[in-house]
């Protein structure tokens, strides 16, 4: 029997960290192997490079604050972040995107503030952005469809993939892209999506971020992480909503130059956002109404950059402002203390 | 010729400032910094010497200068710190501070002789007893600041830890790295 | 997950794994072998402890007197069995330090003969406040865990004109199946209490509130209730911590007790269901409060059941009983496993308190390494009081401990909630507990401060006068001196003078003659 006192409780639940990692990998699966189906080698290539290069980056960062790395590097977080990051990524960029990319969101994003759990941004927003300032070329590559068993093979693709030579006839433009460039030439919103279908878009058949064009599947893994309790679903609902209101709102008033609701939330990685990036614990709000306004944030910000701003999708932009805003959001929105009104003034007893 | 206006108006500008300056501190000198008197009030107030300093009031001017840190005294323990940085405007690094268990003076009958020296030292007459009489030390008086330990002639006064009883036990702080 | 949505009553709270199968089925034991001896501490309530009565040597009857309430919040403790007062001594409290506490030790005769008892003839026609005098000198306190004493409770309840007692049988921990099983099997007496309790505080109605995980319990309520219309039973959603007599209380009404109110600010008196049972034996059969039913449970117990313990039977005597394989015991709780304390010694009394004993095993209690905070705010969700344990730790850690309170800490109720869920196995409790003791020793240092304060300025003051008043003395001493002086030498010159008179006179007579 233990001398030292041991406080209660002595009874826990099962749910561990590592369990919390595992179960949004496995929810992100679905829409990764959708990803590399898509787009081929290249995509599974940039897939494996830049998740290594994460945990070599998370295992070098242990090394330097000389704790332990094993057991951080078994609690899959910074498999989680390499996956999320390269799911953002265009699929057929350079190995060492991917690499910059991870070094980006684990070094910059997370072992600097101090590790799991200490970083004010999500990191893999925090890599995307960095990435996009500092190579808007690589970063805005985009390839047509060409799924693994008719694009090019296994040896082919290396060469896309380590050497960077990407066919220019494969080179096109996301849907939002498209629409940015097709305003800019004084085209009207029927014009440039002419060619756009509304289901394809949905299932993910179409040009974008490796992991972000299907929708479909990512909402999928999004509805079974709120089944399992992982996520809540404050964030990406207030989020999509905004997003849905806000475009429907200027879309009836001027459907020629402003995009309608569907084509703003299956572009652009809206969802992986929603689900996945908004609802990322470390960053966003501790309670249900912080949580809902951090997503009304996201949405809003999201519409107004891409509808205003200079780039076509503005997620990444998006989550990094609303996460500078979370402290804020946490020390103004806390939960009612029981016997306390909002202010923490004990309440005055009305009984008879 | 703007050259000329400019350097004119500056100079101008500067002494009339500086001139202001002098008289506002001349004129509205405040007497007694009013954050020192605080910072003394906040001490234990038992001039103990712990810290270095001959007595409270030259720590609290140590502190407000800035010449000491606000962790100087070992009887106030965290509380004291996280009050003076409260105060003061400053962060502290409260994490590494632990407060030293508080221990009192304890008089060893054997060989006491009555000398009557401890308890004239004693800040707080926590020693009572009469002259060539046993000495007995007030726990709940006594301070811990050990003025009694130096001037003892036969070593009889020791430190010792205050009794934990079950009314004062209070849980540690969890021994976790994370 | 749809918390928003959720009823505004039920907030917060856990679904703990239940383990109360193993003892919920079996009637409560009452087969348990009288004790050698009896260990009855003097302080088993909140309040002053009692003081002793009786001496070494003393014979005392069952149910006799040993130390008297000292106090209003105060309670008597009764001799549990008859036999000889072997000591009074310190001795080893269940409690996590165990410390030691003013304890009573009786040397049973086996014989178990009671003291003369005062039972009414109709406990139903006594006065209020005779009621509320009998539960008090009985001994009886709240049996949840509280341990407040009942009288003073039913005492205020009656001056505050409150219009409802709540009966708490949430019994929500864990493990714990004593208050389920005494529904069970004395739902008639507990009535009889209840009716007792509303006398004594001349209030109108009662609700009971049962957990629906306990159906046979809420059933034999039900049916000894019928007769009662102003017993209102009613089964309340089973979730961890609805025993918490305020949630309790906001669930049934919808009404929260000010943060820095009583129940009977808002016209409510909550008392356990256990309490009740002991209101009814105090008064209907005159016995104090010297037996309780305790829970023996936990994976290392072969025999796990309810058992009526004598208060005073040393712990190690009752697993004995249970047939527990000491090997096997990895930790001993007092108590439920969210809010119960471990204990680091078995030899100490079950006391009034003592709702159950668990004996766990090395693998009920393994704890997973304790990672960093990833901020999931799984905590947040589970606080039944509307906390940020998170964020509460975190300053706690950092010793901020006045951010710390700004959070709320002082409306913690340690339930273990936060604990139970976080992931990351982070003893969000223990750093609670730690920051609520952290608070009391710095108030008791300022106190002290202040005292030293005063000793020192009182001394500094004496020391003043005794400087002056030497000083005033060495003046007087000098001016003394100096006067004697100055008579000296006028004496001095006086003589002189004398002297050169008669020598003038002496010429000048010579002169003459």
């Amino acid at each position: 029997m233990s001398i030292k006192p041991v406080s209660g409780p002595h009874l826990i639940a099962v749910r561990r960290v590592d369990d919390i990692m595992r179960k949004v990998i496995i929810a992100l699966l679905p829409a990764t192997a959708w990803g590399i189906f898509l787009f081929g080698w290249p995509a599974l290539y940039l897939s494996v490079v830049t998740i290594l290069s994460a945990l070599v980056f998370e295992a070098f960062c242990l090394k330097l604050k000389g704790v332990a790395a094993t057991p951080y590097l078994y609690d899959g977080s910074a498999i989680l972040t390499g996956l999320l990051v390269v799911m953002t990524l265009p699929p057929w960029a350079p190995w060492w995107i991917g690499v910059v990319g991870s070094a980006f969101a684990i070094i910059l994003g997370k072992q600097v503030y101090g590790g799991l759990g200490q970083n004010v941004f999500n990191p893999a927003m925090l890599a995307r952005v960095a990435l996009l300032i500092s190579f808007p070329i690589e970063m805005t590559t985009w390839v047509k469809v060409k799924p693994i068993f008719v694009g090019p093979g296994i040896i082919d693709s290396l060469s896309i993939t380590f050497s960077g030579m990407v066919p220019d006839a494969v080179i096109g433009a996301t849907t939002l892209g498209a629409v940015k460039t097709g305003f800019s030439l004084h085209q009207t919103l029927p014009e440039i999506l002419h060619d756009y279908s509304p289901a394809l878009d949905f299932i993910g058949w179409g040009r974008g971020s490796m992991g972000e064009t299907s929708s479909l599947l990512i909402i999928a893994g999004g509805l079974w992480l709120l089944r399992q309790g992982v996520i809540q679903w404050y964030a990406p609902l207030s989020l999509l909503l905004t997003i849905t209101v806000l475009s429907s709102t200027f879309h009836l008033t001027d459907d020629l130059h402003y995009l309608g609701p569907w084509v703003h939330l299956n572009s652009g990685g809206v969802m992986l956002v929603a689900f996945f990036i908004a609802t990322d614990y470390v960053t966003t709000p501790n309670t249900p109404l912080g949580q809902s306004l951090f997503g009304i944030g996201c949405g809003a910000l999201i519409y107004i950059i891409r509808t205003w701003g200079g780039y076509p999708e503005g997620s990444g932009f998006a989550i990094l402002l609303m996460n500078a805003v979370t402290p804020l959001i946490d020390h103004y929105i806390r939960p009612r203390i029981y016997g306390r009104y909002r202010n923490g003034k004990p309440i005055e007893s009305n009984q008879p | 010729m703007y050259i000329l206006s400019a350097i004119i108006i500056l100079t101008a500008l500067g002494l009339f400032l500086g001139l202001s300056l002098g008289i506002a501190a001349k004129y509205l000198k405040v007497e007694s910094d009013p954050l020192l008197e605080q910072v003394e009030a906040l001490m234990p107030g038992s001039q103990c010497g712990q810290c270095g300093f001959p007595g409270c009031r030259p720590a609290a001017e140590a502190v407000v200068s800035g010449a000491a840190p606000v962790t100087l005294c070992p009887p106030g323990g965290t509380s004291l710190i996280e009050q003076l940085a409260k105060l003061l405007g400053i962060e502290v690094d409260l994490s590494q501070t632990t407060d030293a268990d508080p221990m009192v003076a304890r008089v060893s009958e054997d060989t006491c002789t009555g000398c009557t020296r401890c308890f004239k030292v004693c800040p707080t007459d926590a020693i009572v007893g009469a002259p060539k009489q046993i000495h007995a030390v007030v726990a709940d008086a006594c301070i811990g600041c050990e003025k009694c330990i130096n001037v003892c002639p036969t070593e009889c006064l020791q430190m010792h830890p205050i009794e934990v009883t079950l009314r004062d036990w209070r849980w540690p702080k969890p021994l976790v790295s994370a | 997950m749809l918390a928003l949505f959720e009823n505004p009553r039920l907030r917060g709270g856990i679904h703990a794994e239940e383990h109360k199968n193993q003892t919920s089925g079996v009637p409560i034991a009452l087969d348990m072998p009288l004790p050698k001896k009896l260990f009855i501490p003097v302080q088993q309530h909140v309040g002053k402890p009692a003081e002793p009565l009786v001496k070494v040597g003393d014979k005392v009857l069952k149910g006799q007197l040993l130390a008297h309430s000292q106090g209003t919040i105060s309670a008597p403790v009764h001799a549990p069995s008859s036999g000889i007062i072997a000591d009074v001594v310190e001795y080893p409290a269940p409690h996590p330090s165990a410390l030691p506490i003013r304890t009573i030790i009786i040397q049973t005769d086996g014989l178990d003969q009671w003291a003369a008892v005062d039972i009414p003839t109709d406990p139903f026609q006594l006065a209020a406040t005779e009621i509320c005098a009998r539960v008090g000198a009985a001994g009886v306190v709240g049996l949840g865990g509280a341990v407040f004493p009942s009288a003073v409770k039913l005492d205020l309840g009656r001056k505050n004109k409150i219009h409802t007692l709540i009966i708490n049988a949430g019994e929500c921990e864990p493990y714990l199946t004593c208050d389920d099983r005494l529904m069970q099997e004395r739902a008639g007496e507990i009535v009889s209490g209840i009716r007792l309790m509303l006398l004594g505080m001349n209030a109108p109605e009662a609700t009971i509130g049962i957990e629906d995980n306990k159906p046979e319990a809420y059933a034999a309520m039900r049916t000894a209730c019928a007769a009662f219309a102003n017993i209102k039973v009613v089964q309340v959603p089973t979730r961890y911590p609805m025993g918490w007599d305020r949630q309790m209380l906001r669930y049934l009404t919808g009404w929260e007790i000010p943060a820095d109110g009583r129940a009977t600010d808002i016209g409510v008196v909550i008392h356990n269901v256990a309490t009740a049972h002991a209101v009814y034996r105090a008064v209907c059969l005159g016995q104090p409060l010297i037996t309780r039913v305790v829970t023996v449970s936990g994976s290392a117990v072969d025999k796990p059941q309810n058992v009526e313990v004598l208060i005073g039977t040393l712990m190690s005597e009752v697993l004995a009983h249970c047939e527990v394989k000491k090997t096997k015991v990895a930790r001993l709780i007092m108590g439920g496993p969210m809010m119960g304390d471990a204990l680091p010694i078995s030899e100490v009394p079950v006391v009034k308190a003592c709702s159950g004993i668990l004996a766990l095993s090395e693998q009920d209690i393994e704890l997973p390494e304790v990672k960093p905070c990833i901020r999931c705010s799984t905590c947040v969700t589970a606080c039944p009081v509307g906390l940020l344990p998170l964020e509460m730790a975190s300053r706690i850690r950092a010793n901020q401990l006045d951010a710390a309170v700004d959070l709320g800490l002082k409306d913690c109720i340690n339930c273990g909630s936060c604990s139970y869920v976080c992931p990351s196995s982070i003893p969000l409790v223990h750093y609670f507990k730690f920051a609520a003791g952290e608070l009391y020793k710095r108030q008791q240092m300022e106190h002290k401060a202040e005292q030293t304060k005063r000793l020192i300025d009182d001394r500094n003051q004496r020391m003043e006068i005794i400087r002056l008043e030497q000083e005033a003395e060495a003046r007087r001493v000098m001016e003394a001196r100096a006067a004697r002086a100055r008579e000296q030498e006028l004496a001095k010159q006086k003589a002189q003078q004398a002297l050169s008179d008669i020598a003038t006179k002496v010429t000048v007579e010579e002169g003459n003659s």
